[in-house]
């Protein structure tokens, strides 16, 4: 399986990416933002960081960059466009996705281990996860999901949330919301469930000795699934 | 142009003599940007007037040390091919004055002191001070520096692994903020500052030149009065956007061979950047200033030179070069020029519009500086408290246990921390809050752990014996996650060098720090010196922070300090006498705020970290945590807390008073957990090797408890421990 990871400027997670993928079995190559062309690619994955600065608002630059015209075609034509934290941010720009991603509640960066629950498994990010309840790790100071109320029922009408915030219960309460996204929304998909933003990040918990786990599972799960 | 006096001199800090001093060297009035240039590199801030005698005296040598101070970092050897470059810097000064701008440019500087030598940073940490919880700016200075402090190093994307905090108020109208950070280095391709060769490209990359910042160096020198707002304009802005992409370039630039020396534009910018260069390669240089990329409208000579705009680098370049390396800054949209050329002068020539604007031999600048024999003071030892009977009558265990939980300088960090992104890079393998933190070497089964320490108290108390205390605490954190110590890097906070007691304090620390370092073969590889540390006359306590760095050879061996089972038993190691003195519980409990600061014996110290270094390496120790603030029920607290397990304490032998056993800072001690199997073996061990210790309990159900002295649940203790720093920032 051959997977892509986009680096743009002040992109910061790329490498962590990278090493996660070629874990878990992906043949990734890196591309730099100012090429027109994407190589051929299963999966496309726009990492985490600071792209451009996150001058202006969060993602927003990138989500006019030269290259993410290509990323566009690549996920209207069914291709599987993952985007965690900051790439979850650029595909809200882009629009591909639903809603927008404000400041936290509280009003400043968080760096966590946190549960999320899995909402939906028909589709290829999740389909083979046994678990319902996955411990991953979150670090962002914009990470408060935010839609409409029409955009809120056509979501949930199609089944497009895909991790909420949770206990290691499953509880999605408040208390264990911890940037204020609304119903606790960590992670949604388009429609046709082939682009996935969330704000946690597997790629920091696939090993023992890092913060957990969990995120291998995400990771074994996409290369099976694909 | 203005007219060069001794008053406008004495307006940029220098002193009447030292202005003097210029003109009989130059035999002639300097000029306006040459009088500037002399008090950014004269003034304490570069030119360690004060503190250079002193720091000759340092312990700078070891087998693992490739570069020591005089560098813009040490550098030292961890195996294979490997070297970690790392340093610690002060940003005080600026931190109080603007808190956000002021500590997010401390981080910013410091990571371009590492990569400068070539380093990919993988950890920053922070050694940072505040004023009395009371103190009515200690709460948004305290927001403002983490906020800085993450704005800066999470946008980079390097995780900050490890942190100290204090509160005391003798910061409260001087807070201190130090930034230290580690980097990765193969040991045959590091970089060095000094230039050599003759006509040599010198090249400006990075930030475009502004109007901040000018004379931050200056201002960094000098003591503070009730005008301190006025000097906003002088702190430096930083922008970690451009620096994640100096960074890059300049590793990408680095993989070539076209660079000589390099140096970032740290203080005093240009000024000491190009000074340094030429200095340590025994050359001059000539800078064309109409070529430096400017921000800023109608800049003058004098401006270019002093701004402290940051993200901005200097390179000299082989010939020939500049095209493949313009490329590269090209690629990462940064500024580029060759704004001058190496030259067989000796001097600093300085041109604008055609025009020589300044012409200084280098030596001048750089040999010639001052340095001061200041007088000073030997602190002596303050008499010991004799606490009566009576004193802890009334008092419970379990009452003093929970105040010393919430005493700010105890209470759990998280608030703080949290806000630091701690696990970018996916090598975090120790997070903050624990001894150290530890990061693995990426790609192999090594790991660094790094940490910093600080105790002003101790130090105030006794400088001598402080300065010994830091070093050995950092050594022993090292030593608590299982790993080999190496070497340190010193960030001198102090008062004003000019009042004898100060100047004692530092001068004795620097004596404490020698020692502990030489005997324990833990070298001072790099470090800073900050000083005027005053307000309206009243000075800090005497900071020295200790960022200490070890290897663990194979990571998967590294030890934690959260409790594991319950049936193994806890045994703490090194003697405790019981020396409240100068303790948290001394001063929070009893209110006695004099007296000596625990002994420090180097011999017990290094007996007793070598004997867990042994139990480790033979496997018999499942946790470990060292005894510090507090004392050994603090420590004990602590680890309950982090793993949800009690402990059941066992009855004191003897006539021992609960209190000072359980709360006694002692020195020297570490407390392990030993599997009941291994436990006979282990006694054994340290038997053989005449190492005091005592047992002190076993890791059982979900509370403390001593007999009918002490009960208190985990959850109990925790809720207070962990909630006090969030709830005082809601407040």
């Amino acid at each position: 399986m051959k997977s892509s990871v986009i680096i743009f400027p002040g992109s910061n997670c790329d490498r962590d990416m990278d090493v996660a993928l070629k874990k878990f079995g992906f043949k990734n190559q890196m591309v730099w933002h100012n090429d027109a062309k994407i190589p051929k690619s299963d999966l496309i994955v726009l990492p985490g960081g600071f792209s451009y600065g996150d001058y202006l608002r969060c993602g927003s630059i990138a989500g006019k960059s030269r290259i993410i015209k290509s990323v566009i075609d690549f996920a209207n034509s069914g291709g599987l466009v993952l985007g965690i934290c900051n790439g979850f941010q650029i595909l809200t720009e882009t629009g591909l996705l639903p809603g927008i991603l404000q400041q936290n509640k509280y009003l400043n960066f968080i760096c966590k281990n946190v549960f999320v629950k899995i909402k939906n498994k028909e589709n290829k990010y999740f389909k083979k996860i046994k678990k319902e309840v996955l411990e991953l790790h979150i670090a962002h100071n914009e990470g408060n999901y935010f839609c409409s109320n029409d955009e809120l029922k056509s979501i949930e009408d199609n089944g497009q949330i895909a991790v909420t915030y949770c206990d290691h219960g499953g509880n999605e309460d408040e208390k264990n919301n911890p940037n204020g996204a609304l119903k606790n929304i960590a992670g949604i998909f388009n429609k046709d469930k082939n682009i996935l933003g969330m704000m946690p990040h597997p790629e920091r918990m696939i090993d023992p000795f890092l913060s957990g786990e969990d995120g291998s599972l995400f990771f074994k799960n996409l290369i099976e699934s694909l | 142009m203005i007219e060069v006096n001794e008053k406008i001199a004495i307006e940029h800090g220098l002193k009447s003599d030292e202005y003097k001093k210029i003109c009989n060297l130059l035999k002639r009035t300097p000029n306006i940007t040459e009088l500037g240039v002399f008090s950014a590199m004269w003034n304490e801030h570069c030119s360690y007037k004060s503190s250079r005698k002193h720091l000759k005296k340092l312990h700078t040598k070891g087998d693992k040390v490739i570069q020591g101070p005089g560098e813009n970092a040490g550098v030292v050897d961890i195996e294979d091919d490997d070297a970690i470059v790392f340093k610690i810097e002060s940003h005080n000064h600026p931190s109080f004055i603007e808190p956000y701008q002021g500590a997010a440019t401390g981080v910013g500087g410091i990571m371009r002191d590492v990569f400068t030598m070539g380093a990919r940073p993988i950890a920053n940490l922070n050694s940072i001070h505040f004023g009395s919880p009371d103190h009515e700016k200690t709460r948004n200075l305290l927001r403002g520096v983490v906020k800085g402090i993450g704005g800066y190093g999470n946008c980079i994307g390097v995780p900050t692994i490890a942190g100290q905090t204090s509160f005391d108020e003798s910061y409260n109208g001087n807070i201190l903020v130090n930034a230290m950070t580690l980097g990765l280095v193969n040991k045959n391709k590091i970089f060095y500052s000094k230039a050599a060769g003759i006509n040599k490209p010198v090249i400006y990359v990075g930030s475009k030149t502004g109007r901040d910042g000018i004379h931050g160096a200056s201002m960094a020198s000098a003591i503070f009065d009730d005008k301190i707002e006025e000097k906003k304009p002088t702190v430096q802005v930083g922008d970690p956007f451009t620096e994640k992409l100096l960074l890059e370039a300049c590793l990408e630039l680095m993989a070539g061979k076209s660079i000589i020396s390099i140096q970032d534009m740290g203080a005093a910018g240009l000024t000491s950047s190009s000074i340094e260069m030429a200095s340590k390669g025994d050359l001059g240089i000539e800078i064309d200033l109409t070529k430096v990329p400017c921000r800023e409208e109608n800049m003058t000579p004098y401006e270019i030179m002093l701004s402290e705009s940051q993200e901005r680098m200097l390179i000299v370049l082989e010939e020939g070069k500049e095209n493949e390396a313009k490329k590269i800054f090209d690629k990462w949209n940064l500024d580029f020029a060759v704004i001058g050329k190496t030259t067989n002068s000796k001097n600093i020539e300085l041109f604008f519009k055609n025009e020589k604007v300044a012409g200084i031999p280098i030596d001048f600048l750089a040999e010639n500086a001052p340095m001061y024999d200041r007088k000073w003071i030997k602190a002596k030892l303050p008499k010991e408290n004799n606490f009566s009977k009576n004193q802890f009558k009334s008092l419970k265990l379990s009452d003093c246990l929970k105040r010393i939980l919430i005493d700010p300088n105890i209470a759990d960090k998280e608030w703080i921390w949290e806000q630091y992104d701690h696990t970018v890079m996916g090598d975090t393998i120790q997070k903050p809050g624990g001894n150290a933190g530890v990061v693995r070497v990426h790609g192999t089964n090594k790991a660094v752990a790094a940490s910093v320490d600080s105790s002003a108290t101790y130090c105030h108390a006794h400088p001598l014996t402080g300065g010994k205390q830091v070093v050995c605490e950092s050594w022993r954190n090292m030593i608590s996650v299982g790993a080999k110590p190496i070497a340190i890097t010193n960030c001198l906070n102090f008062g004003n060098p000019e009042k004898e007691k100060n100047m004692g304090e530092f001068v004795e620390c620097v004596e404490g720090i020698t020692e502990a370092s030489k005997y324990l073969n833990y070298p001072v590889v790099s470090g800073n010196v900050s000083f005027y540390n005053e307000t309206k006359d009243k000075g800090i306590k005497p900071t020295p922070s200790i960022g200490g760095i070890g290897l663990l050879s194979n990571y998967k061996e590294m030890m934690t300090m959260e409790l594991k089972n319950e049936g193994n038993y806890l045994l703490v190691i090194g003697k405790t006498e019981g020396h409240l003195d100068q303790s948290v519980f001394a001063r929070n409990i009893l209110s006695e705020f004099n007296g000596p600061p625990p002994e420090v014996n180097l011999f017990n110290e290094k007996q007793n970290g070598m004997c867990v270094v042994n139990l480790k390496n033979k496997n018999l120790i499942e946790t470990c945590h060292d005894v510090s603030l507090g004392g050994i029920l603090t420590a004990i607290s602590k680890m309950g807390i982090k793993s949800g397990i009690g402990v059941k304490l066992f009855p004191l032998e003897g006539l021992v008073n609960k209190f000072e056993y359980f709360f006694g800072e002692d020195q020297g001690r570490y407390i392990i957990e030993v599997k009941p199997e291994n436990l006979e073996n282990v006694e054994n061990m340290l038997k053989k090797d005449s190492i005091h210790f005592d047992k002190l309990g076993l890791v059982q159900g979900n509370k403390i408890t001593l007999e009918n002295d002490l009960k208190l649940s985990i959850d109990d203790i925790k809720e207070g421990y962990k909630n006090w720093l969030k709830e005082y920032m809601v407040n």
